[in-house]
């Protein structure tokens, strides 16, 4: 009888040309997708042509996306873009976005169909994971990994063991995906997954929305996963549905697949969660989070920058202000978010509650641009990461929560709850 | 080939925004990068170390973004190696892949106090503690990216495949590898 394999295991077996694999084995796998930035793609463009190597492997199966810097902060910014953009245009790369066609990578790729159920995607960049959230294998990987697959069009994989998380219960009022992640970050640390796929699955998966799956899965590299997968189901279908540019398969995890653990969660129990500086473990339910005065909210991200995301801000921020004092950043990850908040009377609420509402860019989650901190500010963000500097000065604070709970500090100048308005 | 230098002991789960923040990502120079190397976990490291000298350091070391730039930094500041008991798995790739040597020996990595002198080899993985002389075997590498090193790197690996040539023919620096014609 063939081995009872899991969604990873199915993907990669299949990707590598095996009728199997198991945990441990290196294999070399066909990559369907892979996904460069404006930071790490010069990079591995730099060594595609020094090899030369005058040959891509796949036009249409490459991504250029320049989002993170970008609008151009700066010359080396503008500079490192060019890069992309003439290296997109020698080779005829297809999925090349930038200016008013960019957004963040990870929703804008899943929004145009460019990555799909089944599919193997690297990125070189960390999360890139978020299509586990399609049921697709995607992970994170460096310049070098990407150059070697833009002339390959293959990469190596040690097969990651899965672990298996079920959530079970209800959700609460205001508790969202992101809270769902954050909360299992804090029980399981930040390395709680290291080089291990992390699944997610459970009566509770099955109902979220792909906006909230996609947030789930965004975040499994914060708990140092490989990838975060999500067993393709109706909800992924209707979303892909329309959006697919080529064929799939969807893969599914074998009753009886191998995990190297099993972890269940009552949902029921968790409260809007927060993570406190400077890691994203440091989390904690937001009736313990006390008295946090801030000094700047930040909307957006491959983490929460989708509409779901915005009219959840906006329930919020409608007939609200802005705490004097206090800086509310909405960035809509991408065109179309941008402009279906447009039609639907958001970017409207945003702009009377006195937010800046600034084009789809990674800009200040990772400190790049458009809303750095000063020494000693705080930050409430619905980002990804609170490292130290992570936004800014060395000295400042980032606490990541979901949009909600973002919108609600805005209002209050202090981290609350939606509860507290 | 054998390294030798001084330890400099680093807490656990250094993120890549420790070893080279994001503000510096404009650019992808290597001595440029290695002028702000773990600027933001110890503002003066990069005028501290010399040449040779290892990181010594806790737990998930590289953990966050896949930046190459982070093994980049550490390499071109002079950094001879790092050893952690575990590493982020981008960064263990990248690692790899640029030639950056790591091992993971929690032993060591618990013992080793800053400023002992240290010497390890990277084909045993055997990780010697002069100052104590205690003695450390980190988890042996991968035969397949054993080869990788041996062929100078991810890219030189599949130059040879690809074009049958000798990794001879070729120079690697942290930024990539160049075919001689």
């Amino acid at each position: 009888m063939p081995r009872k394999m899991t969604i990873a295991e199915k993907i990669l077996a299949a990707h590598a040309d095996l009728e199997q694999v198991s945990p441990g084995e290196l294999i070399q796998v066909d990559v369907d997708m892979a996904l460069g930035n404006d930071i790490t793609a010069p990079i591995a463009i730099k060594i595609v042509k020094e090899t030369g190597i005058d040959t891509i492997f796949d036009k249409a199966k490459i991504a250029l996306v320049a989002d993170h810097f970008t609008p151009n902060k700066d010359i080396k910014s503008a500079e490192q873009v060019k890069v992309l953009r003439e290296f997109a245009q020698q080779y005829g790369i297809i999925h090349y976005y930038e200016g008013g066609d960019v957004g963040v990578e990870h929703c804008l790729l899943p929004e145009k169909g460019i990555v799909l159920p089944g599919d193997v995607v690297i990125g070189a960049d960390s999360h890139t994971c978020t299509y586990g959230a399609l049921g697709a294998f995607a992970t994170g990987v460096g310049s070098t990994d990407l150059a070697a697959t833009m002339i390959t069009g293959k990469t190596w994989f040690k097969v990651p063991e899965s672990i298996k998380f079920v959530y079970k219960g209800e959700l609460g009022p205001w508790v969202t995906g992101k809270d769902l992640i954050l909360y299992t970050i804090g029980d399981i640390g930040v390395d709680g997954a290291l080089y291990k796929a992390m699944e997610f699955t459970g009566p509770v998966i099955e109902r979220l929305a792909m906006a909230e799956r996609f947030t789930m899965s965004n975040m499994a590299i914060e708990a140092g996963g490989k990838a975060g997968l999500i067993n393709p189901d109706s909800i992924t279908l209707d979303y892909v549905k329309g959006r697919a540019q080529r064929d799939f398969k969807v893969y599914r995890s074998d009753d009886g697949a191998e995990y190297a653990k099993v972890v269940e969660y009552d949902c029921s129990k968790i409260e809007p969660q927060v993570a406190f500086p400077h890691l994203p473990e440091n989390t904690r339910g937001i009736s313990e989070v006390g008295n946090v005065k801030i000094d700047q909210v930040v909307i957006g991200s491959c983490t929460n920058g989708r509409i779901e995301d915005l009219r959840l801000a906006a329930q919020i921020l409608k007939g609200r202000k802005v705490k004097k004092g206090v800086r509310l950043i909405v960035l809509p990850a991408t065109p179309q978010i941008y402009s279906d908040a447009l039609d639907e009377g958001l970017i409207r609420v945003f702009l009377d509650a006195g937010a800046v509402v600034g084009p789809p860019t990674c800009g200040p989650c990772l400190g790049g641009h458009m809303g750095i901190l000063a020494s000693g500010e705080r930050a409430v963000a619905t980002t990804n990461r609170n490292f130290v500097g992570r936004m800014g000065h060395p000295d400042s604070e980032v606490y990541l929560a979901n949009p909600a709970v973002a919108a609600a500090s805005a209002v209050l100048g202090r981290i609350a709850s939606p509860k507290d308005l | 080939m054998k390294f030798k230098g001084k330890a400099w002991k680093f807490g656990e789960n250094v993120d890549t925004d420790a070893i080279i923040p994001a503000r510096y990502l404009n650019t992808s120079d290597p001595q440029e990068l290695a002028r702000h190397c773990m600027e933001d976990a110890d503002k003066e490291f990069s005028k501290k170390v010399q040449p040779g000298d290892i990181i010594v350091a806790g737990k998930n070391f590289g953990c966050g973004s896949s930046r190459e730039h982070a093994p980049i930094s550490i390499k071109a500041a002079g950094v001879s190696c790092v050893i952690a008991p575990s590493f982020a798995r981008i960064f263990y790739r990248n690692a790899f892949n640029m030639g950056l040597p790591i091992f993971e020996c929690e032993e060591a990595a618990n013992e080793i106090r800053e400023g002992d002198e240290l010497e390890v080899d990277a084909d045993s993985g055997k990780i010697v503690n002069l100052t104590t002389g205690k003695s450390y075997q980190a988890h042996p590498i991968p035969p397949f990216m054993q080869e990788l090193i041996r062929d100078g790197g991810l890219i030189a690996h599949i130059l040879k495949e690809r074009k049958n040539i000798t990794s001879s023919q070729m120079t690697c620096d942290p930024t990539g590898c160049k075919v001689k014609r």
